[in-house]
């Protein structure tokens, strides 16, 4: 031992206290690999960051409606010539029939007002106000039609030009290719404005309205495809957790080690990876085509949200079925044996002490499954519920399930197609209904999971 | 008897059912429930699954069959006259069904009466307009073969429903008188609950497998259609993808699968270093309290519904893309024409997959056993050349498996290549052009209203078929990736 002193060495050119030039290169690579990992998760923030601010700032707009006040004279002898205000020979003057009112009642203003315009035109006028105008003043005059005659004070929609030029969408200088609307109709809004005749206000319509038609932005709402998703969830409910949660107890439980479980199990996992528009082709080719179509069974049809719900259901089982299994599988066997020791059946363990106890986990899985299914898109387009107009309320629970409607991702799909800015600001007003509807969706699952869950 | 008011009759029976055989054991037993086999409830739970499983499965396989007998019965009473020159059967058919439920809605509401409906002749009344007040509107006046046909199909229909509840009825009764006879104390009443039940968890499994059954079966037929009027050399081997309705359309898939792959290797190339790097981050360096915050928000972005990143890409991404590198751009090329195009769709689809690739690579680095970092950082090593020589390469399969399930989903992703890829097909080599891909043209050739027999729309199940195998091999090989390479550590 001794001996190694002996051995002469190159004296030490470093020591603990100074780092060498190595040393140094190896503490500054750890900093850059420090660095990458919090650059890379900057990045994702930002992108979240981006992704919502851009969906709050593009979206808000559309809560919010240019509506103009407006006094129109029910001019009797447009409306009921014969003078004897019967109702079926006023319904007979047409929705266009109205038109030269407004035009009537715009030029008024506009006089009584002392606003300076050169638009002349009663055609040009009338491209202040929403095409939808016409049609509220008739349903106003066949509903009260003793006040034909008189002068009535309205609120019309704003044209969606209109809107967005109060919106800060539409500006002069984009105005200039436009044929609807002019430099000079800005002019007059300006001086409306000035005279709080246009007021922009907070429109319930567009949260609980219907989808008007592909040229009307201003009068686009969410309302109906709102109930088709409710519709969809409610079959997806109904179905799913029944046959998720049986699927995985027999799976967790009482499936026997052989081939045909197994079986069973790949193709969950498989489905659990396929397209969400292959599952769109089972629906159209099984349910609509094969199901409606060769046996003949009339719900089955294209847009209806019971198929919707249908296909929907088959693409939740396998996330509802991977969480109830695992929470089957948190809930510690001790529980089972106490349940068998005392005389229990297998059965009754399962359902009387198994599946109470790991309820949290499977509400919390249904409702994350509940959320992609109503988020989910692409089956939705080739089932139909794309392209159709979505305008009536369902009459009955039903007609809610097997009348053609949308749903309100397909919704958003539709107006984005359209592109017209006026309808890009739906979407986006869209898309903040359909994340608040997840959030809180989301939000009911941790509260759920935080309140419930047990850890054994 | 309609539909819902039968089922709702068959219910009451079960639950008579379920009381009657509950109250009958415990009267065998003179009140002395120790005598029973089973609890009281089992008994009648046996007696009511004695009636509502065979009653409703008679339910839904007389529903199925009663339209095609019916819809048959009305075929063979439509004289050939009713059938004008170039309209197939099948659209009359539809027109006398349309005559059949106006009649029966007419009925209904009270604007004809039940025999006057039984007599009608369609020369002497307006039937158009009859069928129109109730809410059913036709296209041309009825003929009087459609009406005949469709009186056959009415009197059809409404025998088939009499005697489908005169039927289930008389069932759900002998199967209740069974029950009854059934339940005595010494009847082993939870043994044959419990199989039922058992019988009906297996059922409920068995829906994974008609799942994929259904799938397979209805990309299958559709896509032997397909081939049987388009060559499948072609479909493989073509490179151009030109349909047209009109017919002479080229229908290859090869620039489709391009797109596909082009936007995906963007995707992963965007979405792998962010993902994997953040994973390490949070595994490895992070403090609890910044997992706790960093980690939900990440996955944030993992709910959010494709719809939204689609409209993000078309509206957002593009232009923004557009001003950088199009024409009169910030950087002076012009090598972008428009906002839809491989790098917009890919960009998004990456920030889509940031997530997916985040949470399972931090799953599987998680997994690697602390011993080993532990043992690397005792020979000196620094963190970060612990990370890269000792948990990376023991992670290696579980990553690569990430990255190709991450690669399947970006493959089969749908809505953002709808909206921000473009449509036209084309092969070129310039990611700032517009291409498309397989899903985008899934959607394209079937929302329309072409017929099912034109090989511009069957060819939408080939791309499916396509789609589904890729996806699908994918993931096979990626869970066998996992499987055989994973160190076995404790």
């Amino acid at each position: 031992m001794t001996d190694t002193s002996h051995i002469s060495r190159a004296p030490r050119t470093s020591s603990l206290l100074t780092e060498d030039a190595r040393t140094k290169k190896r503490n500054a690579a750890e900093a850059r690999f420090k660095i990458y990992g919090i650059v890379a998760i900057a990045i994702g923030l930002l992108f979240l960051l981006v992704l919502l601010t851009t969906i709050i700032s593009r979206g808000t707009g559309a809560f919010q409606q240019t509506f103009v006040t407006l006094n129109v004279e029910l001019q009797e002898s447009r409306l009921d010539k014969s003078g004897a205000r019967d109702i079926e020979q006023i319904k007979k003057v047409s929705t266009f029939g109205y038109n030269p009112l407004l035009a009537d009642a715009l030029s008024q203003s506009i006089v009584d007002n002392g606003f300076e315009t050169e638009i002349t035109k009663s055609k040009a006028l009338r491209q202040l106000l929403s095409t939808g105008a016409i049609g509220q003043l008739r349903a106003y005059v066949i509903a009260n039609p003793d006040q034909i005659g008189q002068t009535v004070e309205f609120n019309f929609m704003a044209s969606s030009r209109v809107d967005g030029y109060l919106k800060g969408r539409v500006t002069r200088e984009s105005l200039a290719r436009d044929k609807n609307l002019s430099p000079a109709h800005l002019d007059l809004v300006d001086q409306m404005l000035a005279a709080g005749m246009i007021e922009k206000r907070f429109n319930a319509d567009f949260i609980l309205g219907a989808d008007a038609s592909s040229n009307r932005p201003e009068q686009a709402g969410m309302g109906v495809s709102m109930i088709g998703s409710l519709f969809m969830m409610l079959v997806v409910l109904l179905l799913s957790v029944p046959i998720g949660v049986a699927t995985s107890i027999y799976l967790e439980e009482f499936a026997p080690k052989n081939k045909f479980t197994d079986l069973i199990e790949v193709n969950i996992s498989n489905l659990a990876a396929v397209p969400s528009i292959v599952f769109g082709i089972l629906g159209l080719a099984f349910f609509i085509q094969f199901s409606g179509g060769v046996l003949g069974i009339q719900s089955m049809k294209a847009s209806a949200p019971l198929v919707g719900g249908l296909v929907l259901t088959l693409m939740t089982l396998p996330t509802i079925i991977i969480s109830t299994r695992a929470a089957l599988k948190a809930v510690p066997p001790s529980i089972r044996d106490a349940a068998l020791g005392v005389g229990a059946s297998k059965m009754q363990a399962v359902f009387h002490h198994v599946l109470p106890l790991a309820m949290p986990g499977i509400l919390t899985g249904t409702i994350i499954g509940l959320a992609q299914a109503l988020g989910e898109t692409a089956p939705l387009l080739l089932i139909g519920m794309v392209g159709f107009i979505a305008s009536n309320y369902p009459d009955s629970i039903m007609s809610g399930l097997t009348d053609p409607n949308s749903a309100m991702p397909a919704q958003i799909f539709e107006w984005a197609k359209r592109s017209d800015p006026a309808f890009y600001e739906r979407a986006w007003g869209g898309i903040i209904i359909l994340l608040v509807f997840l959030m809180t969706m989301n939000i009911i699952a941790i509260i759920l999971r935080r309140r419930f869950e047990r850890r054994w | 008897m309609s539909s819902g008011l039968l089922l709702l009759i068959i219910l009451a029976i079960a639950g008579a059912g379920y009381t009657a055989s509950r109250k009958r054991v415990m009267q065998l037993a003179h009140g002395e429930i120790r005598a029973l086999h089973s609890r009281p409830n089992y008994y009648g739970m046996a007696t009511a699954l004695m009636v509502l499983v065979p009653t409703l499965i008679a339910f839904a396989v007389w529903s199925l069959a009663q339209p095609q007998i019916v819809t048959n019965a009305a075929t063979k009473a439509l004289p050939t006259a009713a059938i004008p020159d170039g309209q197939t059967i099948g659209l009359v058919m539809s027109d006398v069904q349309r005559v059949a439920d106006g009649l029966d809605q007419a009925i209904e509401q009270g604007l004809i009466t039940r025999d006057a409906a039984a007599n009608l002749v369609s020369q002497d009344t307006d039937i158009r307009a009859v069928l129109g007040q109730a809410g059913v509107a036709l296209g041309s006046d009825v003929h009087a073969g459609v009406l005949a046909a469709a009186q056959v199909y009415r009197t059809t229909q409404s025998t088939g429903n009499l005697w489908r509840s005169v039927v289930l009825i008389v069932l759900a009764l002998a199967a209740l008188g069974f029950g009854l006879a059934r339940s005595t104390p010494q009847f082993r009443a939870r043994n044959t609950v419990e199989k039922t039940m058992r019988g009906m968890l297996l059922a409920a499994a068995c829906v994974a497998i008609l799942t994929t059954v259904g799938i397979v079966f209805s990309l299958i037929f559709n896509t032997i259609d397909f081939f049987s009027l388009y060559p499948a050399r072609d479909f493989f081997l073509s490179l151009t993808w030109s349909p047209s309705f009109g017919g002479g359309s080229s229908l290859g898939v090869f620039p489709l699968l391009w797109g596909t792959l082009y936007i995906s290797v963007i995707a992963l190339v965007v979405a792998v270093p962010i993902g994997l790097f953040a994973a390490i981050y949070l595994s490895e360096y992070a403090s609890p309290k910044v997992r706790a915050v960093a980690k939900p928000l990440l996955e944030v972005l993992a709910g959010i519904p494709t719809i939204v990143y689609g409209l993000f890409a078309l509206l957002t991404v593009g232009p923004l893309l557009v001003s950088i590198f199009g024409d009169g751009g910030s950087l002076g090329v012009s090598w972008m024409q428009g906002g839809t195009a491989v790098m917009t769709a890919g960009l998004v689809m990456g920030i889509m997959l940031i997530p997916f690739v985040s949470s399972l690579s931090d799953d599987i680095i998680n997994a690697v056993p602390q011993t080993m970092r532990d043992g690397s950082l005792g020979l000196g090593a620094t963190p970060s050349e612990t990370i890269r020589q000792v948990v990376l390469p023991a992670a290696l399969p579980g990553i690569v498996g990430a990255i190709l399930l991450a690669a399947s989903r970006a493959i089969g992703e749908t809505m953002i290549v709808v909206l921000g890829a473009g449509a036209a097909a084309r092969l070129s080599m310039n990611p700032f052009d517009a291409m498309t891909t397989v899903t985008a043209k899934i959607v394209s050739q079937l929302t329309g209203d072409a017929d099912f027999a034109s090989p511009e729309v069957l060819v939408a199940f080939a791309l499916a078929m396509t789609l589904f195998v890729i996806t699908l091999g994918l993931n096979v090989f990626a869970l066998r990736i996992v499987r055989k390479y994973r160190e076995q550590y404790d």
